[in-house]
Formats: C-alpha cells, sequence, structure tokens
C-alpha cells in the first residue's frame, strides 16, 4: 500500500504576448535603470484565468494519457479568478470532460494556491477515494499601472495530475512542509482593482522568512541537504529573490537554472513555482530529487521533495517543453498592453 | 390554379424617415395602392418584415396594419424569411389568389430600422444567421459574405476592380431615381478607397439598412383589366432553402437556393434566362450580387463582373439589372426589399420606370434572398398585352 | 443572452462535440438529430477533430454588439481533419499571416463578456500551428 502520491501527467501554459520590462520604464519613467525583470508574458485580449488552466490541464492530460472522466478533483489555485463568485473550476472541469462526478474548488493563498492544490490533492489521493487529482495554479496577474510590481505582474500556469505512486508515475512526493503565519505584506481588498503591498516588507519577513522555513523544516524532517537535491524550483516574484533565497539556504545556480523562467515571463503569480517545475521535470532524469518552495503572501510557504521516476523519458514527447513553448512570442507595446489588461475603461 | 396579376402599387422613399412609425410608413404605400387600384374590399393581407420585434418591439404586424390601413377585417399575418421577408410575402399572396382562396390581397413589405441604434441594427440583421454558430462567435453578414468573397476570388480570379463595377452600377441606375436612399453616382476608385467594414469586403460593397415600405395589390388575372389598363402577370414562382449556416454550404462560390428558386420559377413561367429583359437582383453585397446573376442563369459561373464591366446589364444591355438602385443604392429596408424589387418590375412592364426604362420591357424577374443564401425566393413577371 | 441558450450549447462548445451519421458517416457541428445527406434520424455523439486547415477567412473591422474591443478579428471557415466544417474565430494570429490552407489547432477563449456583470462566454477559437 503506497504511501507516496505521483504525478502521472503535467502540463504547463504561457500566453504568447510579451512586453518588455523598458517598454513599461519607457512609460513611468523608470528611475534607476535597474528593471526586476526582462519581460513578462500577458495574457490575450480573449484569455484569462480559465482558458490558461484549461490549456495547461490538456497537456497534462496528454501527457498522463488517462480518460478524464477520471479525474475526481480539480482545484485552481489562483488570485485572478474571473468571477469573485462562481467557481472557475467547473468551467476547466467541463472544458476537459471531468464533469460530472469531480469535486472542484478553487483555491486563495496569492502565489502559493497551487501548492495549496497539490496539498489537497496529494491527500485525496493517498485516502483512496480519488483516483486522479488535478492541481492548478495559474494567474493573470494585474499589477498598478506605475508601480513596481507592474513590470513582473504576468500570465501564465501549470497542471499536475496527482495519483497513487506507480510505476505510470512520473516523480513522486516523497515530503511535504507548510509553513504559515499571519503576515499581511501584499493583499487585495474586495472590490479594490489592484493590489497593496509593503514594499520592503515583503522581503525579508515575508518571502525569505517563510521559504527559509518551509524548506528547512522539510529538510530536517527528511534528513535532507541541498546537495542531496538535483534540482530546486523557488517562487520567482523577480530574477533576483529566488536565486537570493537559494544562495541562502544553500542551493547552487545549477540546481535553480532549469527552473528559473521569470527574467523571460515574470511572474504569473500562483503559476510562478509551478512553471518553473515543469520546466524542470521537462529536462529531470530518473532518480533526480527536485525541491519545490512557493511562496504566497499573507503568508506562508509550501515546501515540497519529489523524486524523478524512469517513465519520465517516454513522457516528454510530443507534448511541447516549457521552454519551447516560451520561444514562441509576440511583442506588444504599453498601447496594447493596456488594452489587453483592461486598464483603460471605456 | 388561377392566373395571378399585379393591379397596384405604392412605396415610400426609402431614407431615415424619423417622422414615420412602421405603421404610418406601411399605411401610406399601402394608401397610394389602394387609391391606384379602387377595389371595394381586400380578402387578405401579407406583411413581410424581419426585424420590427427587435427594432419596434412590436410583433402582430398583420393585424396591427389591416387595422391602421381601415380594412374591415382581412386574415392578416406577417411573413419572416430574414431579409427575403418580402419575397416570400408576396409568395404567400400568390399562393393564396392562384389556389382560388382569395380574389383580392394586398402584399407589402416594410422595414424601419432608424429606431434603434446601428450597431442594434447589425445585431437585429445578424438574427438571420446562425445564432450559436456564428453571430455567437462574433460573425456579421458582412463577414460571412467576406469570405464567400474571398473564396470566389481565390477560385474564379476576378479583381476587387471588376466586383465593384457593381455597386457602381447600381448608383448610377439610383442617380436618376429620386426615391432611392442614395440617388448619386459613385466609381470605381470610391469603392476600392471605401474601408474595410470585413476585409475583403469595404463599406461601399455593402448595402446599408434604411426605412421604406412598398406594396402590390394583387388579383386574378381574369378581372385586373377592371381595375388596370396595365395588369402584370405573375407568371412564375419558385422558392428554397439552404443550410442556415454559411459553414454547412458544399460550395461557397454558389448559392444552390438561388438556383433551385429560379430554375423553378423559370419551369412554371416557361421562360428562358436568356429571355429576362429585366431583373431586380439581391445585391445584399457587391460578390452576392454577381454571384446571384450567376446562379439566376444570366452568366457563366465566374464572368458575371466582367459582363457588367462591359455593360452587360445596363439598359439597353443583355439584361437590364437594378434599374431601381439595387440594395446598395435604392437601401436596404431588409423586409421590404422583396416589394420594392417587384415595384420596380412592374413599373418596367408597365412603361412607367421613368430614366431607366428599358425599350419594349417583356419579362422581368426578382430574386430575394434571405440571409447569405438560406433562403432565395424568384419571381417571373410578364407584360399583358 | 439567456443563460439558458449558452448553458445549453456548454458541452459542444466547450469540448467540440458534434454528430456523426451511423448510416453514411457524415459529420456535422453542431451535433443534429437527421442527417442532410441522406435522412437518417440515427445519430451519435463524436468528438471532433481538434485540428484543421483555414477554407477562407474574413477580417472584422465593424463589429456586432459586444465584440468592439476584439476590433480587429478574423473569423473563419475551416476544415477540420475529420471532414467537417466550423466556423470560428482565429486568435493570436495577425490578419496578414493567414492564408487559404494554414493549418490551425482548437484552442479554449473567451468568445466575450456580457458587461462588467453578467457572464461570460467561452467557447472554441483556432490557431496557427507554429
Amino acid at each position: 500500500m503506497t504511501k507516496e502520491a505521483g504525478i502521472i501527467g503535467y502540463g504547463a501554459y504561457i500566453p504568447m504576448y510579451r512586453i518588455k520590462a523598458s517598454e513599461i520604464g519607457k512609460i513611468w519613467g523608470n528611475h534607476n535603470g535597474h528593471l526586476p525583470v526582462m519581460e513578462k508574458a500577458v495574457a490575450g485580449i480573449d484569455e484569462d484565468l480559465v482558458t490558461i488552466s484549461v490549456e495547461a490541464a490538456k497537456y497534462a492530460i496528454r501527457r498522463a494519457k488517462i480518460d478524464p472522466k477520471e479525474i475526481g478533483a480539480v482545484y485552481i489555485g489562483t488570485e485572478s479568478k474571473p468571477y469573485a463568485v462562481k467557481p472557475s473550476g467547473t468551467i476547466v472541469a467541463e472544458a476537459i470532460g471531468a464533469t460530472p462526478l469531480v469535486v472542484t474548488a478553487d483555491f486563495e493563498f496569492a502565489c502559493k494556491a497551487g501548492t495549496e492544490a497539490f496539498q489537497a490533492c496529494i491527500d485525496h489521493v493517498l485516502s483512496g477515494r480519488i483516483k486522479y487529482a488535478m492541481a492548478i495554479g495559474a494567474d493573470t496577474a494585474q499589477g498598478r499601472p506605475g508601480d513596481q510590481l507592474e513590470y513582473t505582474a504576468a500570465s501564465g500556469g501549470a497542471a499536475f495530475i496527482f495519483t497513487k505512486k506507480s510505476d505510470k508515475t512520473l516523480a513522486y512526493c516523497e515530503g511535504a512542509v507548510s509553513f504559515v503565519t499571519d503576515t499581511p505584506d501584499f493583499w487585495r481588498r474586495a472590490h479594490e482593482h489592484y493590489p497593496m503591498h509593503a514594499e520592503r516588507f515583503t522581503g525579508e519577513p515575508a518571502y525569505f522568512h517563510h521559504i527559509i522555513s518551509s524548506v528547512k523544516t522539510l529538510m530536517e524532517n527528511m534528513g535532507l541537504r541541498p546537495s542531496d537535491f538535483k534540482y530546486a524550483v523557488f517562487h520567482q516574484p523577480n530574477a533576483k529573490f529566488p536565486v537570493k533565497v537559494a544562495k541562502k539556504l544553500g542551493f547552487t545556480m545549477d540546481q535553480i537554472k532549469p527552473g528559473l523562467l521569470s527574467p523571460e515571463i515574470g511572474n504569473c503569480y500562483a503559476g510562478s513555482s509551478l512553471v518553473g517545475f515543469a520546466a524542470t521535470l521537462d529536462v529531470a532524469n530518473p532518480g533526480d530529487r527536485i525541491l519545490l518552495a512557493s511562496y504566497g503572501s499573507g503568508a506562508g510557504s509550501d515546501a515540497f521533495s519529489f523524486v524523478v521516476q524512469d517513465i519520465i523519458l517516454e513522457k516528454r514527447n510530443p507534448i511541447p517543453s516549457v521552454r519551447s513553448l516560451i520561444k514562441v512570442r509576440r511583442y506588444i507595446d504599453y498601447s496594447i498592453y493596456v488594452k489587453f489588461r483592461g486598464k483603460i475603461r471605456a | 390554379m388561377r392566373k395571378v396579376a399585379v393591379i397596384a402599387i405604392g412605396y415610400t422613399k426609402i431614407k431615415e424617415h424619423w417622422n414615420l412609425s412602421i405603421r404610418d410608413l406601411f399605411t401610406e404605400a399601402a394608401i397610394t395602392a389602394l387609391n391606384e387600384a379602387a377595389i371595394d374590399r381586400v380578402d387578405a393581407l401579407y406583411v413581410g418584415n424581419m426585424a420590427s420585434g427587435y427594432c419596434q418591439h412590436q410583433e402582430h404586424l398583420g393585424a396591427l396594419m389591416a387595422d391602421y390601413m381601415g380594412l374591415k377585417s382581412p386574415p392578416a399575418v406577417k411573413i419572416e424569411a430574414a431579409d427575403a421577408s418580402g419575397g416570400m410575402a408576396l409568395r404567400e399572396g400568390f399562393q393564396a389568389v392562384a389556389s382560388g382562396l382569395h380574389d383580392f390581397v394586398v402584399v407589402g413589405g416594410v422595414e424601419k430600422m432608424s429606431d434603434v441604434l446601428t450597431s442594434d441594427v447589425t445585431y437585429a440583421i445578424a438574427m438571420g444567421a446562425d445564432q450559436e454558430y456564428e453571430a455567437f462567435i462574433g460573425a456579421t453578414f458582412a463577414a460571412l459574405s467576406a469570405m464567400v468573397k474571398r473564396i470566389y476570388q481565390h477560385k474564379y480570379h476576378v479583381s476587387d476592380e471588376l466586383i465593384a463595377t457593381l455597386p457602381v452600377h447600381c448608383h448610377e441606375m439610383a442617380s436618376k431615381n429620386p426615391y432611392a436612399q442614395y440617388p448619386f453616382k459613385i466609381t470605381v476608385e470610391q469603392v476600392l478607397s471605401s474601408p474595410f467594414v470585413a476585409e475583403p469586403l469595404r463599406l461601399l460593397e455593402c448595402s446599408s439598412p434604411g426605412d421604406g415600405a412598398a406594396i402590390l395589390i394583387l388579383c386574378p388575372l381574369e378581372k385586373a383589366r377592371n381595375f388596370t389598363d396595365t395588369p402584370v402577370e405573375i407568371a412564375g414562382v419558385g422558392a428554397a432553402t439552404d443550410t442556415i449556416a454559411l459553414y454547412q454550404r458544399d460550395d461557397l462560390t454558389t448559392f444552390k437556393a438561388i438556383i433551385e428558386a429560379a430554375n423553378m420559377a423559370y419551369k412554371m413561367a416557361r421562360v428562358e434566362p436568356g429571355e429576362v429583359d429585366v431583373a431586380e437582383i439581391h445585391d445584399s453585397f457587391s460578390i452576392t450580387g454577381i454571384i446571384s446573376l450567376e446562379d439566376l442563369g444570366f452568366f457563366e459561373k465566374g464572368e458575371a463582373a466582367k459582363a457588367i464591366y462591359e455593360g452587360e446589364v445596363a439598359p439597353g444591355g443583355k439584361i437590364a439589372v437594378n434599374t431601381f438602385g439595387g440594395l446598395k443604392a435604392r437601401g436596404h429596408p431588409a423586409g421590404a426589399t422583396g416589394i420594392y424589387q417587384a415595384v420596380e418590375i412592374v413599373k418596367q412592364l408597365r412603361g412607367e420606370a421613368g430614366k431607366n426604362q428599358v425599350d419594349g420591357a417583356e419579362i422581368g424577374l426578382t430574386q430575394n434572398v434571405g440571409g447569405v443564401g438560406g433562403t432565395a425566393i424568384v419571381h417571373i413577371f410578364r407584360r399583358l398585352r | 443572452m439567456s443563460v439558458p441558450r449558452y448553458w445549453r450549447e456548454i458541452p459542444r462548445r466547450y469540448r467540440l462535440i458534434g454528430s456523426k451519421c451511423t448510416n453514411c458517416g457524415r459529420t456535422y457541428f453542431p451535433p443534429r438529430n437527421v442527417c442532410r445527406e441522406c435522412g437518417s434520424k440515427r445519430m451519435e455523439e463524436v468528438k471532433l477533430s481538434e485540428r484543421g486547415k483555414v477554407i477562407t477567412w474574413a477580417v472584422i473591422y465593424d463589429p456586432p454588439r459586444g465584440f468592439e474591443k476584439y476590433v480587429p478579428y478574423i473569423i473563419a471557415i475551416v476544415e477540420l481533419d475529420d471532414g467537417t466544417r466550423i466556423m470560428t474565430q482565429i486568435t493570436d494570429c495577425e490578419p496578414d499571416e493567414i492564408r487559404i490552407g494554414t493549418r490551425v489547432y482548437a484552442v479554449f477563449r473567451k468568445i466575450r463578456e456580457e458587461g462588467e456583470s453578467g457572464i461570460i462566454y467561452y467557447g472554441y477559437k483556432f490557431k496557427p500551428l507554429q
């Protein structure tokens, strides 16, 4: 009787539109020339959290080679729900053919909502009650025009299908820790359009404290050190933070490189660490151990240790890798960007 | 079946009639016709209209118009087949008289589109398309016809310049008709520099909505001369439908419904396409008018545009087309167009068509289409000596 | 648009479900009860192919109500690999990038919204294969 949950399929989707951080800087008079990322992914005018989730989910199902009707849970972790009340999960579940016998809900915990969904899915399948459980982390994040976060708030997401570990799963979870405190570093009130944040406070007491705590706890519990991991994926709000937290924890650049996408696509919030995880799985080999540590403002961090299994090599083709997906891009200027993102109201 | 004749006509100019309601428009045209006919009873009324429910929130047009025309209590009904409503209403009237059920029948078409915003008009007209699988995804009639134009050009290699000759011709005709909505000439250059509505169709290739009403009064041919010296016989009628959605058609460069309707009408009238002297065709867009000329049998597939360019559709040419200006220059009050077409043919066959009169016109044809070929109705008229 | 009307079409729009005549094999989208080809009423639901090619297209500059913010957008007739024809928007594509014969695949997108407070309409669009 297996005590571990495995991933049988995964997929990611990043919209093809990009805006360069320098373009945003041009509009808002970027002072010191420092740009937190090179460019970010922007959802097209006909895309939203739901459509991104459906595309990621469909890749995951194709990779898993399962009948979508057997998916017993669909959870979307996001902070860009198109409806404040009405689950995005039902639309996604219907679109992928998992309805009607499916449990679904939308999770919210800022950028760690996707890994929240991981936690629930892992327990669903281990309890034996549900055969396949899908966790999606995705966002079409909005930054207040002119604010620092506008440079990085991006769109994208990834989907993971969990089931009991077997020789059909491509990686299994050997441990998970959730470290949560009430820390108001970044928030959005119910009827506000854009979020607020506490600037420098979002660093050390928020991002760094929670990730460092969850990862250290995980490693302690499991008797692991950074060198036991082949790869590490951290939540990526910009290009610097994941590099800095890796260094603090004792991980190397080589370990985080395959999963470090924020310089090119920005921060897709609940999709951020999950897309990085998908990109890492795209290149990982059987036996590799991967650390996944998300961070969600509010605040908390989920840390997981995954071990890659043999079948991963068969599961690569013909699903496009994350890196090949993000190669397809079309640059837009600030005027098209504000039209796409609905920042100008008619 | 009895033979049927048209004994009177009535119609309004096509324009934005801000001061006239839909019942005012219809009754104005109807009174003109009733005065001409001087009949003492109306046995039935058929009102062709497409969008009164959406534009005026008024249905039940049969009873409404019968009431406001001051008629006693005839059976009356609204007939709807998108922009073939007028033609189909005429067909209903024809059947009523031909069958012997009624003697004196008033057939009319009316549309009042200026009551709503332009975007609402586009929306109302698109109700003639497949709502769930064409309109739902944002298609407009211009877009549907534009797709037809692209594939027609791909197959037959006809240039934009040649296709533009049809709207230019229609305006040439309308420039001599004060009842047309746009009684002025345009050039091919103007057409080709007008903005795209749905590429590859430009603004001056698209007919425009308008307000108008047109009326015909029918009676059995054997009684016609009691009421007019110039009765015109409705010698043939043909109608057909095809899939409502354009994408479900087998061949996008032809409209099967038009071919079938025309064949039915030609057979009934015992007339060949080459014998038709004057025709009012359904040029909802440049390309649909051109395909209509081919599907009606006047020109070979792919050849109609060239024929227009060579003057074959002007009075004096092979067949005079759209002498009232067509949908493009006369205006297109959707549900009324089919009757306006018939009015022009009746005038031509009576010798009353004014500056665009075709000398000695004997056989006339009207072709009215619903949507992009979902319905087609063809009538053939014959001058009586 | 009425909610029931939208809801009723959801499975076919979300998952490209058509019908196939069990007698002559012709496929249709949307599903129908009677085959136009042979008149048979024995139709079965089928999942249609998600790839196809462009037969013809138009670029809309004058939109119907509700589609204003998407202008210009591309409408096309696509022939799916299983022979079924469908009308769809082509997305993530500039008007000058599309040709008769362009290979396309189905994606799930927003069609439009009923203002700021109405429901959101989702459905299929197609985009060019890279």
